[in-house]
């Protein structure tokens, strides 16, 4: 009896995630599309994608929610890849100055974002959701009327002749603009990839095993694991599903700093302090932690990854849409986060990238899917809009209901006691 | 400079505008002493500690006068946290810890031991890393001072409640340099064997050399533990002795006081034998946040004044919400040999119970709508009176409400320029008279009255206690009346059931000694107690 417990409480409390797969695996089935097809838009979308769902991790650990204003951080990466394009500034150093510039552009919208929400304790999600809108609103003042009348812009094409503002689309595109300007450092066949990055971790696994900060079992047990996953590249047919994927490593290599700094920041006194207010703020101000200070840093050093999360998107894209890039980057990030497991109140780094994953795996399979089924290509295309909107919902509906559950009648508890007893 | 106390408190007052709350109380604690701080709801417990926290809600009011000296020292003090780094902890009645954190996390909260790295050293000291193992190891010497032999890598969810209050205590003796704890009703969640532990584990940290203030309610703990009991009234100390010069009785007297005048006086009469009973509650649980009931059981006979009584946060007034259905509740309630379904106050309501809520603005009245509006209200949602049909459209009667607000108006005194005025414009005793019409314009066969003389002036207090009076006599309404005040129950009572701890202690009849109300107050039922020293 205890084992099927275990697996409904395993299926209840993994629902959404459980729900995904199988909406993956349907939606693959009746695509009709290759798995080498589907696998080389993956790992591109994962690439350009993950930074900015890692961005989400910490606010939610330190009790804020779902930062939907990453909308804003996303809003800072766009002003400074204006500019970037307007100074023509190529390649790596275009894109390295661009993050520069972000960094204290969202540090200042961060700020302003936490010192609002700590105005609204317990409607952060709303009320970042809100700011977003109403940030669009300045935004647009910028594009629209500032940038191009009262500050000039003198590159071609970045102003339409005869209207006003900044045009509908940047195009990061040529020998001037940044596209690539991360991924194509270093572009390598899948199962290259996979053979270097087993080959570290191995390295890895055995100077810890060395230094013993890990046991000697548990490093043969990864070394196994790891020689598996090599061994499964050198069976063709295997090798062949990723024959078209080329993987953008510094990019990868650049998500996996975050999950590192992520995990790092929280073993730190600040870690602790966040998840501190997070679980608690009657008890965290009570042991003399200044609340306010947290959350406020939680939402600038969120905004700030968010900013940069976008720059690795556009610089993927190769072109943004001046007034709509950024609009459902909070959305399709929560919605994502979500998908992985994550809930309001607790994510973890793999739960972001395995949400990154099946997320993203449903919009490429969703729309030939739906012409199948459906005849016709727009079902799909509805179809994964209606469901990120259907995640968060339900995602906050399943929050509210576990609490529920948790919730014992009256005089019951004292009965299971003596029972127990 | 030595001096005899580590804390002296000489000579605190304290007022809140024109109500004085402390008045010329002294508190003198020594070394390794345990000081039991007695006193009912309302004596001047929390404002004292307040004061001796340097708690916001003191230096917003005005202050105090009198002086806190610290180890012969006058000590200032500003803050709570300020209190904190001068050596005074507090273990707190509710627990101030964190479900997810482990146990040494918590005990080591935002005193976190870390070491220095790379980015720490460039940026800011809160980027240091934390020194889990040496954190541990804190943790574990502190949590063996308190006898627990539980592994400080466990979380903090999941473990017994009184698991709970030791971790409290363990994280205040393991912070440096405490002279002086304040445990707040420390045992009141505890079981019985935990309560003894606790009181070892109090004499354990005594004898150690840091004073322990102990703040509760349960008389036979203060015998067992303290050397010194302080106790309080009305705001003022009435009597400091050594524990060994007093016993539980003396000590129930002094908490509860001699038996004043009587705000109303009525004459005493016994229940006839042959009396039908009204209601039976067997067995009822509610879940009221802060006034839980956990398995009460009692009659009340028709046409009687019945009084629930008892310090706050015990549950005696969990029980009128829990049985008009305001909060989960359990259990069998039979109204006049009737099965009533408890948990929907529509039912309860039409069953003819009425209740005047303790809540006056949150739930008793709606502020911004008439007097007359007010009072008609539930009988109109409930049985549908004062109200007329028009075709399909269904219309409130204007003159039948006009003429009940008036008949109300006038018989219970309201003082008011006319039904229609705002509820929210007149004085409180006025307020709570239009909480008392609307129940009466029920009709109710029983009343429920929960807190009726709350916040209201004296004059005012007499005029509902009156009315209740009158009600029960001349109408015969049978009345269960909820109060924390003591005297007023005894004044108009037949019989004053005690709650402590969400169970009755005892029912008593209003002519009973003040020792055993005391003693009922905090939780021992008198005649057990004076058979066992009778035996002794």
């Amino acid at each position: 009896m205890d084992k099927s417990k275990d697996i409904r409480t395993i299926m209840r409390d993994n629902a959404v995630t459980i729900m995904f797969v199988i909406l993956c695996i349907i939606g693959l089935v009746f695509s009709g599309q290759s798995v080498s097809f589907v696998m080389y838009e993956l790992v591109g979308r994962i690439s350009r994608n993950a930074f900015l769902v890692l961005a989400l991790i910490i606010p939610i650990i330190a009790g804020m929610g779902i930062n939907f204003a990453v909308t804003i951080g996303a809003m800072a990466a766009q002003i400074s890849a204006l500019w970037i394009t307007e100074w023509q500034i190529p390649g790596l150093t275009g894109f390295m100055a661009a993050i520069a510039m972000t960094l204290p552009i969202a540090l200042v919208f961060g700020f302003l974002i936490g010192k609002l929400l700590n105005k609204m304790k317990g409607q952060e999600m709303i009320g970042g959701l809100i700011l977003g809108y109403f940030a669009n609103g300045l935004y647009q003042l910028l594009f629209l009327f500032i940038f191009g009348n009262i500050i000039p812009l003198n590159t071609k094409g970045l102003v339409i002749q005869g209207s006003t503002g900044v045009a509908n689309t940047i195009n990061l595109t040529g020998d001037k603009g940044i596209k690539y300007a991360l991924d194509g450092i270093m572009r390598l066949p899948m199962h290259e990839t996979v053979f270097w990055a087993c080959g570290i971790a191995a390295l890895v696994a055995i100077a810890l095993m060395a230094l013993k900060k890990i046991e000697a079992k548990k490093a043969i047990k990864i070394i196994v694991i790891l020689a598996v996953l090599v061994g499964l590249f050198f069976i063709p047919a295997v090798r062949d599903l990723f024959v078209l994927t080329n993987v953008p490593i510094v990019t990868l290599l650049v998500i996996f700093l975050l999950c590192l700094f992520n995990n790092a920041l929280l073993k730190t006194r600040l870690g602790q302090q966040f998840r501190a207010v997070g679980q608690n703020r009657v008890v965290a101000n009570a042991a003399g932690i200044s609340v306010d200070t947290i959350r406020v840093i939680a939402i600038m050093i969120s905004t700030v990854l968010a900013g940069w999360g976008q720059l690795i998107f556009v610089q993927n894209m190769g072109s943004f849409q001046t007034y709509g890039a950024h609009e459902q980057v909070g959305l399709y990030a929560g919605a994502a986060i979500l998908v992985g497991g994550a809930s309001i109140k607790r994510a973890t780094n793999g739960q972001a990238i395995l949400g990154t994953i099946l997320f993203h795996l449903l919009f490429i399979v969703a729309p030939s899917a739906g012409k199948n089924i459906f005849g016709d290509a727009a079902v799909g295309e509805y179809f994964r809009v209606f469901i990120s909107y259907g995640v968060i919902a339900m995602a906050l509906v399943m929050h509210t209901w576990r609490g529920a559950v948790k919730k014992k009648k009256p005089g019951e508890q004292d009965m299971s006691a003596v029972e127990k007893g | 400079m030595k001096t005899e106390y580590i804390l002296n408190m000489q000579g605190i007052t304290k007022r809140y505008g024109e109500n004085t709350v402390l008045e010329n109380v002294n508190l003198s604690v020594r070394p390794g002493e345990i000081h039991a701080l007695l006193g009912e709801n309302g004596a001047g417990k929390s404002t004292l500690m307040n004061v001796l926290f340097g708690m916001p809600v003191i230096h917003n009011t005005g202050g105090f006068e009198g002086q806190v000296l610290l180890d012969g020292e006058n000590a200032n003090i500003t803050s709570p946290h300020d209190a904190m780094k001068k050596g005074i902890g507090m273990v707190h009645q509710e627990f101030m810890l964190l479900p997810e954190f482990t146990i040494s996390e918590n005990i080591k909260l935002n005193r976190e031991i870390t070491n220095s790295n790379l980015v720490s050293r460039i940026l800011n000291k809160n980027l240091e890393t934390l020194d889990m193992p040496k954190m541990a190891k804190d943790a574990r010497k502190a949590l063996d001072d308190v006898g627990m032999g539980i592994d400080e890598y466990v979380q903090v969810a999941g473990l017994p409640i009184g698991y709970m209050q030791f971790i409290e205590i363990a994280r205040e003796i393991d912070k440096t340099g405490v002279k002086l704890l304040v445990f707040d009703e420390p045992t009141a969640v505890l079981t019985e064997s935990e309560a003894d532990q606790l009181i070892s584990v109090m004499k354990k940290i005594a004898a150690s050399g840091i004073s322990i203030i102990f703040i509760t309610h349960r008389l036979d703990e203060v015998i067992a533990a303290s050397d010194v009991v302080t106790i309080l009234r009305d705001g003022k100390t009435v009597a400091n002795l050594k524990t060994k010069d007093a016993t539980v009785l003396t000590l129930a007297e002094l908490m509860v006081g001699r038996q004043g005048e009587g705000m109303v006086s009525t004459e005493k009469r016994a229940i006839p034998k042959d009396a039908k009973v009204a209601m039976s509650v067997r067995n009822l649980y509610v879940d009221m946040p802060g006034e839980e009931v956990k398995g009460v059981d009692f009659d009340v006979y028709e046409g009687e004044i019945f009084g629930i009584g008892g310090l706050a946060g015990q549950g005696k007034i969990g029980i009128p919400n829990g049985i008009m259905g305001l909060y989960e509740a359990s259990g069998e309630v039979k109204l006049f040999g009737e099965p009533l379904q408890i948990g929907d106050p529509k039912k309860a309501l039409s069953a003819g119970i009425s209740m005047v809520s303790e809540d006056r603005k949150g739930v008793g009245l709606m502020l911004d709508q008439s007097i007359k509006n007010n009072i008609v209200f539930n009988a109109m949602e409930i049985k549908g009176e004062y109200l007329r049909k028009i075709l399909f459209f269904t219309q409130k009667n204007e003159a039948e409400i006009d003429k009940q607000a008036q008949d109300m108006i006038k018989e219970l005194d309201i003082r008011c320029f006319g039904p229609q005025q705002a509820v929210g414009t007149l004085s409180g005793g006025n307020q709570q008279k239009v909480c008392i019409a609307r129940a009466l314009t029920m009709k109710p066969k029983f009343l429920f009255v929960s807190e009726p003389t709350r916040g209201i002036d004296i004059g005012a207090k007499r005029l509902v206690l009156e009315t209740l009076l009158k009600l029960s006599r001349e109408e015969g309404i049978t009345i269960v009346m909820v109060s924390s005040e003591l005297q007023e129950l005894r004044s108009i009572s037949d019989r004053i059931a005690i709650v402590s701890e969400g169970k009755i202690v005892d029912i008593l009849p209003p002519d009973a000694s003040s020792a055993a109300f005391g003693l009922a107050m905090s939780g021992i039922k008198p005649d057990e107690h004076t058979d066992e020293e009778a035996k002794a």
